[in-house]
């Protein structure tokens, strides 16, 4: 009989290395994440593990920092299904370290900016976040207020970025601010968080991604020196290349969501007994976990896919095309939502429960759902694409 | 210092272990194999000291071409280099693989030998101890703490009712106990560059070793379903079956 969390095999597309570096972040996760997710959750506390992240190598992994051989995009989405297994709020912890902060630097930092803070970021001495969104600019990041203006020896920065991951955590932000007319006028700036006039704080009340630090950024002309422009970044579309960098993870963590929900709820069907059998002999239960499977096969089986044409692209110099990233991260976010809501169907009322962990998971789904490029946009990306006609304008 | 230490490739402590229809064996199809946790602790324990005086760790699997997997497991922690000495289960005993592990310590010319008290599928808990008989050395079994100085190696070993401490000239044999570390996670960087640390192959027949059995497996047995409990009313009654019913007193 079929596995019945890898229906079709899947295991084996995948490489010896690719695998390990699976079951070492696993291991990981079993033992110091799994255990402390739930009274995270109940106290809307981050994890302190950017130390113990640091060491297992997982920042950076996929960048050639020169010191050796790097991870491929498979086992490091991978690596994010297994930090996702146990809670969305770590794989994203990870994500913003590496693809928001790490990848822009390495992307469009001086030899300085990847000399000073790329080894810092990969030990987790220092932590970085992404400052994009704004209160009033989420998925229209090109009529942003934020602006940086040009003076003497360097630029001051005016505006207020919100939903900052790793927020009031980060000594560094990678803040993205106009300076000029229009969206080609965007570019990045590393700006430490101790700056003069730089101040923040945390966003209470979230609902989901209880264990995020999840941060509100105010920067009232604060002056950073020249150097401190990332001097490759060139417009909005620099901004976008990093967050597609973000999407990969997700399309990858949120199958180790869907896959925990679906375990829980496999393992509890076959339980619990009403009319004197398992639940999990009735029909209506069986549908669902049928229509589930069939999805979960789906999602895994794109998201290899996606990988192996990100290295593909990724060692040609280039990158994946950005409508093929959309249409991954929407298709197995909804996923995962859909099945992370379907097994909390499956466990009645203990399916609101946090022993279970599945209203947690389901709940973060639908941050994932909206960050890093709605759901809406992404389908709209999938449909200029597909079209040639474009939506936005 | 220079340590050979051995990583055998078990079945998963997790899974559900079955023994196969003629009783040969136990199915491994579909089974996840993992390095011998009891192994593991011995690799950390060479990494921890080879930190501590230098040196060099050389790890060693006795097994099918699979095995390659839990050398590379063992070189992602940080192992030096390893050797896969081409075998398989049934061909092998104790005294075989001490036999074996006889060989490459006199090709490598170790310090120490670290290894598991006992693999988690044979739990046979021998070979260490015929390998020390044969090379003629010391042997410290069942490790809780493990110190070098001067030449020598002073363990703390867990014994029956508490803890033992003997000391051995090096070169010396070492096995491990459950207690004596917590192995580190490989990292991934650690994960990549293994794959480029070398990795030699050689068969029992290269080393010389002639494998004739001496324990032979007969059978596998499953153990005996476990039948339903009684609940008894009162402590006479519990007496009275124990007496005539078990008769257990």
């Amino acid at each position: 009989m079929p596995n019945p969390l890898d229906f079709f095999a899947f295991e084996d597309l995948l490489t010896e290395e690719e695998r390990a570096a699976r079951d070492s972040v696993r291991r990981f996760v079993e033992a110091k994440v799994r255990p402390h997710v739930a009274q995270a959750w109940r106290d809307a506390a981050p994890l302190p593990i950017m130390r113990e992240l640091a060491e297992l190598g997982l920042f950076g992994a996929t960048l050639d920092l020169g010191d050796g051989p790097t991870l491929n995009y498979v086992a490091y989405g991978l690596c994010m299904r297994e930090l996702e297994r146990a809670d969305s709020c770590v794989r994203s912890m990870v994500g913003v370290q590496s693809n928001l902060c790490m990848y822009p630097i390495f992307t469009f930092g001086s030899a300085q900016h990847k000399e000073e803070l790329l080894p810092q970021l990969a030990a987790g001495t220092l932590v970085g976040c992404f400052g994009l969104s704004e209160p009033d600019a989420g998925s229209d990041p090109g009529n942003m207020s934020t602006r940086a203006t040009k003076v003497d020896g360097g630029w001051r920065i005016s505006g207020t970025k919100r939903w900052i991951t790793n927020g009031t955590l980060a000594d560094i932000a990678i803040v993205w601010a106009r300076t000029g007319q229009g969206a080609s006028s965007i570019r990045g700036f590393v700006v430490p968080t101790d700056a003069d006039g730089f101040s923040r704080h945390k966003l209470d009340g979230k609902q989901s991604f209880r264990a995020s630090d999840t941060a509100e950024l105010m920067l009232d002309d604060v002056f950073v020196p020249d150097e401190a422009l990332l001097p490759g970044t060139d417009g909005l579309k620099s901004a976008l290349a990093v967050l597609n960098q973000g999407r990969y993870g997700i399309c990858w963590g949120v199958l180790g969501a869907a896959e925990d929900c679906f375990a829980t709820a496999l393992d509890f069907a076959k339980e619990r007994m009403a009319f004197g059998r398992p639940i999990a002999g009735f029909q209506l239960v069986q549908q669902k976990f049928a229509q589930m499977s069939a999805r979960l096969t789906h999602a895994q089986l794109l998201a290899w896919r996606f990988g192996r044409l990100k290295d593909e692209a990724v060692e040609k110099g280039g990158d994946i095309e950005g409508a093929r990233t959309s249409m991954a991260k929407m298709a197995n976010v909804e996923t995962a939502l859909h099945i992370a809501r379907t097994c909390r169907d499956i466990l009645g009322g203990n399916g609101i429960m946090d022993e279970y962990g599945i209203m947690r998971h389901m709940s973060n789904l639908e941050t994932v759902y909206t960050y890093e490029g709605t759901h809406d946009v992404h389908q709209l990306v999938v449909g200029h694409a597909l079209t040639g006609q474009s939506a936005f304008r | 210092m220079k340590f050979l230490v051995t990583v055998k490739r078990v079945t998963d402590y997790e899974a559900k272990i079955k023994v196969k229809a003629d009783k040969s064996g136990i199915v491994t199809d579909g089974v996840n194999m993992i390095v011998n946790p009891f192994d593991e602790i011995g690799v950390e324990e060479a990494l921890r000291l080879k930190e501590k005086h230098g040196g060099e760790v050389v790890v060693v699997s006795i097994g099918d071409k699979d095995a390659t997997q839990q050398i590379r497991s063992a070189l992602a922690m940080g192992a030096d280099r390893g050797v896969l000495v081409t075998s398989n289960d049934a061909e092998l005993d104790s005294a075989g693989v001490a036999k074996i592990l006889e060989k490459l310590v006199a090709e490598e010319s170790p310090d120490m030998v670290i290894m598991g008290k006992q693999a988690i599928d044979g739990d046979s808990n021998q070979a260490a101890q015929m390998l020390a008989e044969r090379l003629g050395w010391g042997q410290a079994t069942f490790a809780n703490t493990v110190t070098v100085e001067d030449g020598k190696v002073t363990v703390i070993r867990e014994a029956d009712g508490g803890l033992e401490t003997v000391s051995c000239t090096l070169p010396a044999v070492v096995t491990t106990d459950l207690r004596l570390n917590e192995p580190r996670y490989a990292s991934l960087p650690g994960i990549m560059k293994a794959k480029r640390k070398p990795l030699k192959e050689v068969s029992p027949a290269d080393l010389g070793v002639d494998l004739a059995l001496q324990v032979v497996v007969k059978g596998l047995e499953e153990p005996p379903q476990k039948s339903a409990g009684q609940i008894v009313p009162d402590v006479a009654t519990l007496v009275d079956k124990l007496q005539n019913e078990a008769k257990a007193l």
